[in-house]
């Protein structure tokens, strides 16, 4: 714990590691935003919803590399994922749509692993990053550092945001993905197509899963194999804060990303995805006491 | 009698020739059959679906290895140019007390963490141990004490073992039988009916009176205390533990178990025995044709396992041939239950 007494000393570590965990954070709400959205309209909780991340990160890597600047990865690799979100749809997910959870996970499950596997063996196990070249920003007398692509990514995953909700609320296909959410029976009554409603939530959660991996590997690093830490990372935020309340995950969102944070600083970055996972348990056990003692109010 | 030449036949092969470069491959089978079978304790018959179970593996090996290790002096054991310098004796004991103890220990962890998180239901569940596989990877690669990321080297079998792949075969081969019967009997008394009823609707089950909790722990107990004995005599088998490769391997043990139960038929005794048998031979083949393609090729066949084939082997059969090998209803008992019915 000696680096406690280095956050005592100089409290203004404590600002660097904040902004950083908030900045870190919104990505994730961005993502959670994106499972429950999946989650709340067709009852799958996709666990392959960090490899989606992952895989948009490659996607926008792969456009780095063609000499392209990283942040035009952010519209191309959402509209890949948004195929590749449509293809997963069309092909396995609508067959497991109307059985158990038990199904609709090993499925998901499954994909995980597929996509994975299969970005292992494209671009290899390397650890990777891409270069956007925007800058650092000085604050406090050079004391804290903050790459401006930070601030970029922020601004981006805002934008997102207030496009998928100005989306859901005004589109007719928006307006059709909540009627199916709410009721999907009435809704096909109403002459709702479901199952369209069903691959665009899929697809469009893949394109918001894209998006988030093209900031991730600016501002972070990809590598094949952490997929699963996002999805994670994302459940947890939307056991916390609730399906379908953005508030309450760009909330939940930002202070997973700053314990985060915290936790890696104090506790050795070998321990950080250790620490995410841990919390998770943590985080719904206590949950489930809390439920059970709502229980024993009502008996 | 069917069993007994079953049994017969497999104590023999260690015997014939022909099998002898192909024992490690044998006892691998063993090693699956049990992994699959203690996983469809809760996936199958209790409808929980587990993807950490393999921590349980994971702590059994450790424990294990520790044990030997502090029971013998530190490094002393180690090889002296291949030669192990324990005696037999010495070995076994070892090898029996820590394997005890790693069983001991997991089933405290299953009973600690289930009375926790088994009370979360379905999906909670599944996530929630997908979670504790890998936390437990990153802690036993960042913990010096049972080696961290660099791994732990458990002791070489001494002259008086034999082949060490036979040895363990028949260890291996030991621990399947006893599971496998004791599951048998598990399965058909109350504790089968009871685990039963949570898996189809576990409000009932709790509303009927049964302590639903209680009986999740213990099944999660039993799974993680095969799953320890196997992970032990697995990881002197091996003689190298590395944290995520083979102690806790999520991504190779962990996906497997859930892949064999379900190939081979999800709830039905017999299903994880053929799942793992037609897997082994099925990855054996990835390996042999797919090189570098072979784990791509799993996951495919995990999604078209669950998507096309969900009722596995078994269940198919079950289905397909109904007449041979479908439920049996006893005639007696189901002219007994009408007239019961009609009684009253």
């Amino acid at each position: 714990m000696g680096d406690l007494q280095i956050l005592i000393d100089a409290p203004i570590f404590s600002v660097q590691l904040l902004l950083d965990g908030l900045l870190i954070g919104a990505i994730f709400a961005l993502v959670a935003y994106g499972l429950a959205l999946e989650w709340g309209v067709t009852n799958i909780i996709n666990i392959a919803q960090g490899d989606l991340v992952i895989l948009g990160g490659y996607v926008a890597l792969t456009v780095y590399h063609l000499g392209v600047h990283p942040l035009f990865g952010v519209p191309i690799a959402a509209a890949v994922l948004f195929c590749v979100g449509w293809l997963i749809y069309r092909t396995v997910l609508f067959r497991v749509i109307d059985r158990d959870l038990f199904t609709s996970i090993l499925a998901t499950f499954g994909i995980s692993i597929l996509l994975q596997q299969l970005i292992d063996k494209v671009y290899g196990a390397d650890v990777q990053t891409a270069e956007a070249n925007l800058g650092t920003l000085f604050l406090f007398d050079n004391q804290i550092t903050l790459s401006n692509i930070k601030l970029v990514a922020f601004v981006v995953v805002l934008a997102c945001g207030g496009l998928l909700l100005w989306f859901l609320k005004r589109s007719r296909t928006g307006q059709a993905i909540r009627a199916t959410a709410q009721n999907a029976r009435a809704a096909r009554i109403m002459g709702i197509d479901t199952e369209h409603v069903y691959s665009m939530t899929v697809a469009i959660n893949a394109a918001i899963c894209g998006a988030a991996g093209a900031l991730v590997v600016m501002v972070w690093v990809i590598q094949p194999f952490i997929g699963l830490a996002y999805t994670i990372r994302s459940f947890m935020i939307v056991v916390v804060a609730g399906i379908g309340n953005l508030g309450g995950v760009l909330a939940a969102g930002m202070g997973l990303g700053v314990a985060e944070q915290f936790a890696g600083f104090l506790l050795g970055a070998e321990f950080q995805i250790g620490f995410v996972f841990a919390l998770l348990v943590v985080i719904l056990v206590v949950r489930n006491l809390r439920l059970a003692r709502k229980r024993e109010y009502l008996h | 009698m069917v069993i007994g030449i079953g049994v017969a036949v497999t104590l023999l092969v260690p015997l014939v020739p022909l099998f002898q470069p192909y024992m490690i491959q044998f006892a691998m089978l063993w090693v699956l059959i049990l992994m699959a079978l203690t996983w469809d304790i809760l996936g199958g018959q209790m409808g929980y679906n587990s993807f950490g179970n393999v921590i349980f593996v994971g702590v059994g090996m450790y424990t294990t290895a520790v044990v030997q290790r502090e029971m013998f002096f530190g490094a002393e054991y180690a090889s002296v140019a291949g030669q192990s310098s324990l005696s037999l004796v010495d070995y076994l004991t070892g090898l029996g007390i820590g394997m005890g103890s790693g069983a001991i220990l997991s089933v405290a962890l299953a009973a600690f963490l289930g009375s926790g998180i088994l009370a979360l239901r379905g999906h909670y569940f599944a996530i929630c141990t997908l979670g504790l596989g890998v936390a437990a990877g990153e802690l036993a690669s960042g913990w010096d004490y049972i080696g961290a990321g660099s791994g732990l080297v458990t002791p070489l079998p001494p002259d008086g073992v034999g082949e060490s792949s036979t040895f363990f075969y028949y260890v291996f081969f030991v621990l399947v039988v006893i599971t496998f019967m004791l599951l048998r009997w598990l399965y058909s008394c109350r504790f089968g009916l009871a685990i039963n009823a949570i898996r189809d609707d576990e409000d009932k089950a709790e509303a009927m009176g049964l302590h639903t909790t209680r009986y999740k722990v213990v099944a999660w107990c039993v799974a993680a205390f095969f799953l320890a004995l196997t992970g032990g005599a697995f990881g002197n088998l091996m003689v190298f533990i590395d944290p995520t490769e083979t102690a806790f391997a999520g991504a190779t043990f962990g996906v497997w178990m859930v892949l064999m139960a379900v190939l081979g038929g999800k709830g039905r005794l017999w299903g994880p025995v053929i799942g793992a048998t037609v897997f082994h031979v099925l990855q054996e083949t990835f390996w042999t044709y797919l090189f570098g393609w072979q784990r791509v090729a799993l996951g495919l066949l995990i999604v078209a396992v669950v998507v096309f084939f969900p009722l596995g082997i078994v269940g198919w059969v079950r289905e397909r041939f109904a007449h041979r090998f479908g439920e049996a209803v006893d005639p007696a008992a189901r002219t007994e239950q009408v007239t019961l019915g009609d009684g009253t």
